[in-house]
């Protein structure tokens, strides 16, 4: 039976990211899982991806954040974005993968993909609902300075609601700079720290329209853009494309904004 | 071996074919099921009916492959009257009339036998690399799972599919199967659906005259003929019904006028009771209905098969979309733009045939007076009756790309 409701919401329900800054010791995932346990993350995947679930918003941004990540990949790699599997045969790492929301389509589109999170009942349920969609995904806890340990290199890697909930900016981006192949790209989301943010994702989000539990953000590790680029320079890359995210309530979607990065934001850096 | 696919769709008829027609056209992996053979729909004992096709239906059927397969038998509209009439005292001077030429150089539609659309739909699902028939075939149940749904069949291998989507109409199983609700009622009227031929050429125009027993429909089809729709009070219809064809020829001539000159009867006649019915929800777990199965209107504007069209189009549109996120075209938020989609559409449109029904079926002399004069007014309000007509050619509201003339 599913009843991890009160420690999936300790982290990031957005990421189900317990964060960077928990000084767990990273283990290995894998060897093995008895059936009990099984089913207990299959119960838990349910409420992941449930879409009036406690991940509600995250399920309604999903589409245009993926739409984003699509269209630039197949940009950047030249290839038809309304092809079937327009992603085959690219290497995709998603940095605190939660639940799977990202990896699961991203392998749909052809992606060879890798999701890793810093809490290991995420990674769990991500690879129980994997499995019950019938989908190959690398699913790994482990952190980002264990993995660029080692040989593996990605296509791309996504950075998505993450860095607001990192310990250390600069070197959680270094690491995960040392991760993107030569020739690749990461993509980027946050919340920018601006008054208007503070007004909309804390006590918009959290207080006034209940969207997240309260505490979910602390708007101070928010991060601005010329943070991000400051962080990312010294890795050798660089941003090259910005793009505000907003929420119309009237048609209830999320549309890029090009313009306004003053609360949600997505960006992409490339190797210089 | 279970077959694997994105849709499976239940229900072979015009919008289960068409619908498969869209998705496969989009590269969509299709399963269509259908409990009959596909060449038995076309016998010409099966559906004696024509369609009206809207501007915006013949635009989706375009769109999908179709219509090339159908245009040479389809006929254009080119003009719409709406008269009100009396059996005894003729056709009322005040009548609507929607012409073409007020809002552009299209006709507003075509005239089209639900035969030749069967015919045409059944050759493109032929051309489709990633369509498989399965027909004649019993579906012996539907079991949503958690990564997919599987269609149970009898002497068959079972179809596992992201999504499976009932089009098995007007008295849907799968409906049923699903326990969804419907709402509606029966009308104490029968249409008799025939096709004339005639002296003179209709020239596009369509006339709709409104009896006080029920509306009266002529319809221009191809090579001087009309499809006659006739609306009669249940125990009358039957009793026309079963005349010969010398006194049913007579009965009609006093409705259908000298305006077209002699005419003569072609084929059978048919006759269908008339209800109105409306699915609660239009979706389930990893599931969803189009067409009749989840509303049933009244024929009156001729918007049943618009109106599945219309469904088509909208699915079409929200499964490609999702399939090209590489979402679970099954999950809930999916199927939930659909449904918001379509629903409010629908069930505006089907209040507005049942108003238009309970309008004109009686005889009432003040309802007439009112009618009459309500019919004059639109005609004199060019911006109301433009609004009309444009509804009439399915170009209202926020549109799918297929009925905006757009690839999906």
């Amino acid at each position: 039976m599913a009843q991890p409701a009160e420690t999936l919401s300790s982290g990031d329900p957005k990421t189900g990211n317990a964060g960077y800054m928990d000084k767990e010791t990273p283990k290995p995932f894998g060897g093995t899982v008895d059936d009990a346990e099984i089913a207990k993350f299959a119960a838990m995947a349910e409420e992941w991806w449930d879409p009036d679930g406690k991940f509600k918003p995250l399920h309604k941004f999903n589409p245009v954040r993926i739409a984003f990540i699509r269209d630039r990949i197949c940009a950047h790699f030249d290839r038809d974005p309304l092809a079937p599997e327009p992603l085959k045969g690219l290497s995709i790492l998603d940095i605190g993968c939660g639940g799977g929301l990202l990896c699961e389509p991203l392998t749909r589109l052809g992606a060879e993909v890798t999701g890793i999170d810093a809490t290991e009942r995420s990674v769990h349920v991500a690879a129980a609902h994997a499995e019950q969609m019938g989908l190959e995904i690398d699913y790994r806890f482990t952190s980002v300075e264990d993995l660029a340990a080692g040989e593996k290199r990605f296509d791309a890697v996504m950075n998505m609601e993450v860095v607001e909930h990192v310990a250390n900016v600069d070197t959680f981006l270094g690491a995960s700079a040392d991760l993107v192949a030569p020739g690749g790209m990461m993509f980027l989301a946050t919340l920018n720290r601006t008054a208007k943010s503070f007004a909309l994702a804390i006590v918009g989000a959290e207080y006034v329209l209940g969207w997240l539990p309260r505490g979910t953000h602390d708007w101070k590790k928010f991060v601005k853009p010329s943070e991000l680029a400051a962080a990312l320079r010294p890795a050798g890359m660089e941003l090259t494309e910005l793009t505000g995210v907003a929420y119309n309530p009237i048609r209830d979607e999320w549309s890029l904004t090009p313009k306004d990065l003053a609360v949600n934001y997505m960006g992409i850096a490339e190797r210089r | 071996m279970t077959e694997r696919v994105d849709v499976g769709i239940v229900g072979g008829g015009m919008v289960g074919a068409g619908l498969a027609c869209a998705l496969a056209t989009a590269g969509l992996r299709v399963a269509l099921v259908d409990r009959e053979a596909q060449d038995m729909q076309t016998v010409p004992a099966y559906d004696g009916r024509a369609s009206a096709i809207a501007y915006g239906s013949a635009q989706v059927l375009k769109g999908i492959g179709v219509w090339k397969h159908l245009e040479a038998d389809a006929s254009p509209i080119w003009d719409i009257r709406v008269v009100d009439g009396h059996v005894l005292d003729g056709i009322s001077p005040l009548f609507l009339h929607y012409d073409h030429t007020d809002i552009g150089d299209d006709p507003f539609g075509y005239i089209v036998e639900n035969r030749a659309t069967r015919v045409a739909l059944h050759k493109r699902c032929t051309e489709l690399e990633t369509l498989t028939l399965h027909a004649p075939v019993n579906v012996t149940s539907v079991q949503a799972g958690p990564g997919f749904s599987t269609i149970e069949i009898e002497d068959g291998e079972p179809i596992q599919a992201a999504v499976v989507i009932a089009a098995d109409g007007k008295f849907s199983t799968l409906r049923d199967w699903m326990g969804i609700k419907v709402t509606g009622w029966r009308y104490d009227q029968t249409s008799i659906v025939c096709t004339v031929k005639h002296a003179l050429p209709h020239n596009g125009v369509a006339v709709e005259l409104f009896l006080p027993s029920g509306p009266f429909a002529m319809l221009p089809m191809t090579g001087d003929r009309s499809n006659i729709v006739w609306s009669e009070r249940s125990d009358l219809a039957r009793g026309f019904a079963e005349l010969d064809d010398a006194a049913f020829l007579a009965e009609l001539k006093t409705r259908f006028g000298d305006w077209l000159g002699d005419i003569e009867l072609v084929g059978p006649r048919f006759t269908y009771p008339l209800s109105l019915q409306h699915a609660e929800t239009y979706i389930g777990d990893r599931f969803a209905m189009v067409g009749d199965a989840a509303h049933a209107v009244h024929p009156i504007a001729g918007q049943g098969l618009n109106m599945g069209l219309r469904d088509i189009a909208a699915m079409a549109e929200v499964l490609v979309d999702a399939k090209r996120l590489g979402l679970d075209l099954g999950a809930a938020s999916v199927l939930r733009r659909y449904e918001k989609w379509r629903r409010f559409d629908n069930v505006l449109l089907s209040a507005v045939m049942d108003g238009l029904t309970r309008l004109f079926s009686n005889d009432v002399a003040p309802v007439r007076l009112a009618r009459d004069i309500g019919l004059a007014a639109v005609n004199k309000t060019p911006p109301v009756k433009r609004f009309l007509m444009r509804h009439a050619m399915g170009v209202v509201g926020e549109l799918p790309r297929l009925i905006r003339g757009e690839a999906l």
